[in-house]
């Protein structure tokens, strides 16, 4: 093989050799590290929110002026929503996962604790709630429709039940089983434990930037806020669009003096909550196939620089007996050779920018398999890049050698 | 001279078309996938209001918990108690002050032809539109004499006035809001900052306001906020003990108009928290802090992290076309070595070449340049189509769009200026021996 002489022509032109390895370099850091968080976002999105998203959509009423009474009509807007033709089940409820608002307080299993154990969301739910959210209960009980209270604020009452998700009750109660124990959900100064009653398998909470995702606490209590209430309406398979274009005007009809708004299938909740994430992906998705065309463009035109500024040599190689196979190999063979001196330093770069991006923005580190698989896909991409000026400089005839230019 | 190698120039990038073509969007990738995120950036991340920015002032006051602080670095609540706004309203220490919330009310328009619809408002102080400037398209604020008299008052956005009132003069006019009539003081013209600087503890990015009403008489009317709320303890029951309670949910600016006046007022809120802790309020060590609005942009994190990779990367993104644009244009002069040995030949000193080459290498920049605005334009849109809430923020002003002019030629020049290099340094000799 003819690497020296290939070397030895290659550090007479160190500037290509620089650029094309400068380039080589960046788009190696960059790629690795865009690649990588694409990565995060994706899996990040994938995350169950553990109810059923397919078949529910959520609504909102808000009641106006003097003689409007909220208590009543939730119970008849709960009643009126599984009456409907096409709904399954219905549950009033104060927030949804994914929706990035909600409640959420720190739990304590003694009075006297000072920090909480843990943080959880609250969503306050009627005996409904399960078969709506489609919750898959693992453990315990459901509410009963007799458990269901009201908290307002004149009326802050804690529950003597409630249902937890299977990780929050690991964290409360490690390996013992929840079902039956008791710990503080409100003000242990001021108000009674409450007791595990259902465990339910995976409920996230309505944060979807929350380091504990899946600390989510079930009280059978209805929360209207001022005179607004929700629902969540889980429509028989297939039936959703047809349930939700009948709901607002079965509301709006049923209480005059009330805006019904808010109305969202979960589906688009999610995508709402997760569109930043996608927006990321698809800007780091762009980024990475612009950057691989400029950089492949960029190998095809030097190396079409090149084959032209040594037609000479190539034509007298080929007059000295050099097969057109030799110039082939010998333009690919110097172009692998520049791909991995920019390929080293570019593992240097993208760990220093994996660092960077670990110290400002939180980021994990880099998997090692990232950088190899990095390696392979910009050595394919340069010899895919230089094979037609390679290709070009083979065809060049021998009698070039002896023309003057 | 300028015109000629200009004309030069054009006519070298018309004879190799494709390697052109292949500069020029290279720069104009680059160009535009640092501007759009440079863009984003700069309208996120820049002074909103930069004629008072360094006057207007947040007011933050740590009354949290003993055992755990509100923020995960120590840093107080992001909102302060009703009582504490309204001693600091009632000593009124500051050249003008504002306390706020977010509400949200049913409106029940008299036109029948409308629907009653959910609006999203602010609960202010008179002084609010005095500090925060918003333009005025009928009547003005309410003044600090409504305040005290819990006065019944509206201004209304444009939007809403056009939504109730046909974007008629409504001064005098009333507007009913669950159940209560509400008496139109103002209307505002159109009112876009780009983003809610004023409350960026319910997103910078959120729906912008739609009617104003005095913090005095949304009280008085029992209206609770429908923003953010944080309670560290148990808050009593009922609204009473409720507006007596530690919970934060209350946003409160002062304007000062001089260092002086903001030692002043830091030493005024010092005293006061000293005295609440007398009474057994604020167990966490005194920690009252006056960001100004910047200063708050920063703490709170307006401009996403998101959008601060995406600007690394971008300009990352044209070093790697600059690098390949480097190359290009080497390949190209070097090309012309035979032309270049002719012309000093024939007398053209080194300096001539080296103007002309740069010329040319400026125009491929101004072409890049064009094409990348033009790709920039494009991008905003996208990111307009893939982030719903950043319309106001994906938006090219003049600066940006002289910015990716001048960066764009400045890049070129910058990659030109090796080649050009180069290509003055020919020698005359050895390019005409060959021919």
């Amino acid at each position: 093989m003819e690497i020296r002489p290939i070397l030895s022509a290659l550090m007479r032109s160190k500037v290509a050799l620089v650029l094309i390895g400068l380039q080589i370099a960046l788009t190696l850091a960059i790629v690795c590290n865009a690649l990588f968080i694409i990565g995060q976002r994706l899996e990040r999105m994938q995350r169950p929110s553990g109810m059923n998203e397919v078949d529910t959509f959520a609504v909102t009423s808000s009641g106006f002026g003097e003689g409007f009474d909220v208590r009543s009509t939730m119970e008849a807007d709960v009643t009126l929503l599984r009456s409907l033709p096409g709904v399954a089940a219905a549950t009033a409820i104060n927030s949804l996962p994914l929706s990035n608002g909600g409640w959420s307080s720190g739990l304590v299993l003694k009075p006297d604790q000072r920090t909480p154990l843990a943080s959880a969301a609250f969503y306050f739910v009627d005996a409904g709630a399960l078969d709506a959210l489609g919750l898959k209960l693992v453990a315990g009980r459901n509410f009963k429709p007799e458990e269901i209270g009201y908290r307002t604020m004149n009326d802050n009452v804690t529950p003597a039940g409630v249902i937890v998700t299977r990780a929050l009750a690991e964290k409360l109660f490690p390996g013992q089983g929840a079902v039956g124990r008791q710990f503080y959900i409100d003000d242990p100064r001021t108000t009674p434990p409450t007791t595990v009653v259902g465990v339910v398998d995976r409920l996230q909470e309505p944060w979807v930037d929350s380091k504990e995702i899946e600390y989510s606490v079930l009280r059978p209590q209805h929360l209207p806020y001022g005179n607004s209430s929700t629902y969540l309406v889980r429509a028989e398979p297939g039936r959703r669009d047809e349930v939700m274009k009948q709901v607002e005007d079965k509301l709006a009809a049923a209480n005059p003096s009330r805006i019904v708004r808010g109305l969202k299938s979960v589906e688009s909740v999610r995508a709402e909550a997760y569109a930043a994430d996608r927006a990321m992906a698809l800007i780091l998705g762009a980024v990475i196939v612009a950057l691989l065309t400029i950089t492949a463009l960029g190998i095809v035109g030097m190396a079409s620089f090149w084959v032209t500024q040594r037609t000479k040599q190539i034509g007298t190689r080929r007059a000295l007996g050099a097969t057109q196979f030799d110039i082939l190999r010998y333009f690919l063979t110097e172009n692998f050779l520049i791909t991995t001196l920019g390929l080293l330093v570019g593992a240097v770069l993208t760990y220093a920018f994996n660092v960077w991006l670990m110290t400002h923005y939180e980021s994990p580190r880099l998997p090692w398999h990232y950088v190899p698989v990095g390696f392979l896909c910009l050595w394919a991409l340069g010899q895919i890049a230089v094979l037609g000026p390679a290709t070009r400089a083979s065809r060049v005839p021998p009698a070039v050698a002896t023309r003057s230019v | 001279m300028f015109a000629y190698y200009l004309q030069l120039g054009l006519r070298s990038l018309r004879r190799n078309p494709v390697l052109t073509a292949l500069m020029v969007l290279g720069i104009a990738l680059g160009i535009a996938a640092s501007m759009t995120s440079l863009t984003v950036f700069h309208m996120m991340g820049s002074d909103p209001i930069p004629w008072k920015s360094s006057k207007l002032h947040y007011v933050q006051m740590d009354n949290w918990d003993p055992n755990q602080p509100y923020g995960d670095d120590g840093s107080p609540p992001d909102q302060i108690t009703y009582r504490d706004a309204v001693a600091l309203m009632q000593a009124g220490k500051a050249d003008k002050q504002t306390a706020m919330f977010k509400l949200a009310l049913p409106i029940q328009p008299a036109n029948p032809q409308v629907k009653p619809f959910m609006a999203l408002g602010r609960v202010a102080s008179a002084d609010f539109f005095g500090m925060f400037e918003p333009p005025f398209r009928y009547g003005g604020p309410w003044g600090r004499d409504q305040d005290a008299a819990h006065a019944r008052v509206l201004v209304l956005t444009s939007d809403t006035n056009e939504k109730l009132f046909g974007g008629q003069d409504s001064v005098g006019k009333t507007v009913r809001m669950d159940g209560v009539d509400y008496s139109v003081v103002g209307v505002l013209d159109k009112w876009k900052p780009r983003f809610k600087f004023y409350d960026l503890t319910n997103g910078a990015l959120s729906a912008a306001d739609e009617f104003f009403m005095p913090f005095t008489t949304a009280i008085d009317l029992r209206q609770r906020a429908s923003g953010n709320n944080s309670c560290w303890k148990f808050p009593g029951e009922g609204w009473d003990a409720y507006l007596q309670s530690d919970c934060v949910w209350i946003q409160m600016w002062v304007q000062l108009d001089s260092p002086a006046r903001l030692a002043e007022y830091k030493s005024f809120l010092d005293s006061y928290v000293n005295e609440q802790k007398r009474l057994g309020r604020f167990p966490r060590p005194l920690d009252n802090r006056l960001p100004n609005v910047t200063q708050w942009m920063q703490a709170q994190r307006v401009v996403p992290r998101d959008v601060e990779v995406q600007t690394w990367l971008g300009f990352a993104f044209l070093t790697v076309c600059l690098v390949n644009t480097i190359g290009l244009l080497l390949a190209k002069f070097m090309r012309k070595s035979g032309e270049i040995g002719l012309r000093r030949a024939l007398g053209a000193s080194r300096s001539e070449v080296f103007r002309q080459f740069l010329i040319e290498s400026g125009v491929v920049g101004l072409s890049g340049g064009l094409v990348g605005l033009l790709l920039t334009g494009l991008g905003l849109i996208a990111v307009r189509a893939l982030y719903a809430d950043y319309k106001n923020v994906a938006q090219l002003d003049w600066t940006m769009v002289l910015t990716t002019l001048v960066l764009a030629i400045v890049a070129a020049l910058l990659a030109g200026l090796y080649p050009t290099w180069r290509a003055c340094r020919v020698q005359p000799a050895s390019q005409l021996k060959t021919q």
